[in-house]
């Protein structure tokens, strides 16, 4: 369905943040935003409205710490599908309302948890945490399962082998933050090539979060390159967090985040929206530089730098220093 | 890739040194235990063993990491091996009596279970020769302060690896201001969503932006805690 939607005009654009936008309506640090889809269900409708309202085509559910693993850390893991299905239906019920063609991503997170060997959790695990999360989200009306801010590719492979097992679509998108890759390792490159491999493949791979929005626009730039024919989604955090009173302020303005969609857009990417930090107004500006944008050509990282800022975590050029174990020898 | 044999015994102690240096780096852990128990059976003090084997070889998986050409995988598995050398050294350092330089309490925030970098840090700090008290994850502020009234530390670390998570910092630092306390104690956050600036605003005496830099840190602030010490001066803000 995202296909039919992209056929009508080559391009949607999703939300902002979730969680910073919460922030800003009063939830504190180290409260579940989920917790808010029952405690303070008006607000959360409010937002995704606002997100209705700047222009967006697809709009996120809030329940990206969703799944019981991140859900214990509040004592609500009892609570997975009661959380995830009312997170859904309160997004379902303002696309529904808003009288134009709006999707439903399901929002799923990492669990937080490390894979076997490095930590406790296996894939055959992680399918069935993940499916408890999905099926509350299916339940609710999500239109699409968007699995983000993801790491390992272990952790991709099991979310959207439970989206599968619920025989709901989906798409992945991980976040660069470490020298141009996952902190994992994953390059974007090889993020992209993994995930399209899986049986079936996401309907769109990408990037979200991360650092800045210029490191975004480069992986956007590496996936492209790597899977041209890919549908690839960009959602880059609204420059650099700062702490303002009891808050955290992105500094990204909406001329940043409006060129950063044009070069996202003219990267190669056909779903853009905001990470952190990203809020309506925000949207607004990147709706209308989207709309007017007449496609440039393929910009190279130069040019990202030159229009959004220094790269904050560039892939590393560097060589180690040290000598290769003898024990490896080949 | 075949595996050369190697054997350990055989190697003289800068050989062996060298060796157990790529071996921290590669990972392996039973080879880490072999050295150690190589060099303590040819006399080697427990210190010397865990700064001059396990510290410095950490310190190269800590430079690689730092510069990109490592990632988190790799230095999970390095720290693995240097646990494994730290199991064997922790109850001999204790009955050598080897030099304690301070106290520190570590934990990762309310609402946060990330703890790859804390745990690094924690360790890290260990090894030169802090004592670490190590409060895990998702710490909230009661935790973090029944903690330090227990254990008395010079230092608090935070860590945080989300942006929803780290303005918590800032409550845990109100609320030692609160006890007035804050001044008895150096605080270092760290994390990946983190920079400088986020930290001078929450009221953190430092940024740490890794494991290495955070051994510094408190290091430094160690040496100027104790040369003010006599001096009656203020503490370092």
């Amino acid at each position: 369905m995202i296909e039919d939607l992209l056929r009508e005009r080559g391009w949607l654009l999703a939300d902002g943040a979730t969680g910073t936008n919460l922030f800003d309506r009063g939830l504190t640090s180290g409260e579940a935003p989920e917790l808010w889809n029952t405690d303070r269900p008006d607000e959360i409708r409010r937002l995704h409205q606002s997100f209705v309202d700047a222009g967006a085509d697809i709009i996120l559910t809030n329940s990206f710490g969703g799944t019981s693993r991140r859900l214990r850390l509040h004592d609500a893991h009892t609570r997975v599908h009661e959380l995830n299905k009312v997170a859904a239906t309160l997004a379902r019920d303002v696309a529904d309302r808003s009288g134009r063609k709006i999707l439903v991503g399901g929002s799923v997170g990492p669990t937080g948890d490390l894979f076997a060997p490095l930590g406790e959790l296996t894939e055959a695990i992680a399918v069935e945490v993940f499916a408890e999360q999905i099926a509350g989200l299916k339940d609710g009306g999500a239109d699409v399962i968007w699995i983000e801010t993801m790491s390992a590719i272990e952790e991709m492979r099991a979310a959207g082998a439970a989206a599968t097992l619920l025989g709901m679509a989906y798409t992945v998108t991980a976040s660069f933050d470490t020298a141009g890759s996952t902190m994992m390792g994953i390059s974007p490159a090889s993020m992209a090539t993994s995930t399209l491999a899986f049986t079936p493949p996401p309907h769109g791979v990408g990037c979200n979060c991360g650092v800045g929005a210029s490191d975004l626009v480069c992986s956007v730039l590496a996936i492209t390159e790597a899977q041209p024919d890919a549908l690839v989604i960009a959602k880059a955090n609204c420059g650099v967090p700062r702490v303002k009173g009891d808050s955290v302020v992105y500094t990204g303005t909406p001329e940043l985040m409006a060129e950063y969609a044009r070069l996202a857009r003219d990267a190669g990417a056909r779903i853009i929206g905001g990470c952190c930090g990203t809020s309506p107004a925000h949207l607004a500006a990147m709706r209308d530089a989207l709309d007017r944008h007449t496609p440039r050509a393929r910009p190279d990282i130069a040019q990202v730098i030159a229009a959004l800022g220094p790269l904050v975590s560039p892939p590393s050029t560097a060589i180690s220093t040290r000598r290769p174990n003898r024990r490896r020898s080949s | 890739m075949s595996d050369a044999e190697i054997n350990l015994a055989e190697l003289d102690d800068a050989e062996l040194v060298a060796q157990m240096h790529d071996d921290l780096y590669d990972g392996l852990k039973e080879e880490i235990e072999e050295g150690v128990r190589i060099l303590l059976g040819r006399g080697w003090t427990p210190y010397r063993t865990l700064t001059e084997a396990l510290v410095e070889g950490m310190r190269i998986v800590g430079e690689d990491f730092r510069d990109g050409i490592l990632f988190v995988p790799e230095v999970l598995l390095s720290a693995n091996a240097m646990k494994a050398g730290m199991a064997i050294l922790r109850p001999l350092l204790v009955e050598t009596g080897a030099p304690k330089i301070g106290k520190m309490v570590v934990g990762t925030v309310k609402g946060d279970i990330h703890d790859i970098g804390k745990n690094l840090v924690g360790m890290m700090l260990e090894g030169a020769g802090f004592e670490v008290v190590d409060l895990g994850v998702n710490t909230s502020v009661e935790r973090f302060l029944a903690a330090i009234d227990e254990h008395k530390p010079e230092i608090l670390g935070m860590s945080a690896l989300l942006t929803t998570t780290m303005p918590y910092m800032k409550v845990v630092i109100q609320a030692l201001k609160d006890k007035g306390i804050r001044d008895d104690l150096v605080v270092l956050v760290g994390g990946a969503p983190l920079n400088e600036e986020f930290a001078m605003s929450v009221g953190a005496d430092a940024y740490c932006r890794d494991a290495a830099v955070a051994v510094e840190t408190a290091q430094s602030f160690m040496k100027r805690r104790s040369n003010q010490a006599g001096l009656d001066a203020p503490k370092p803000a």
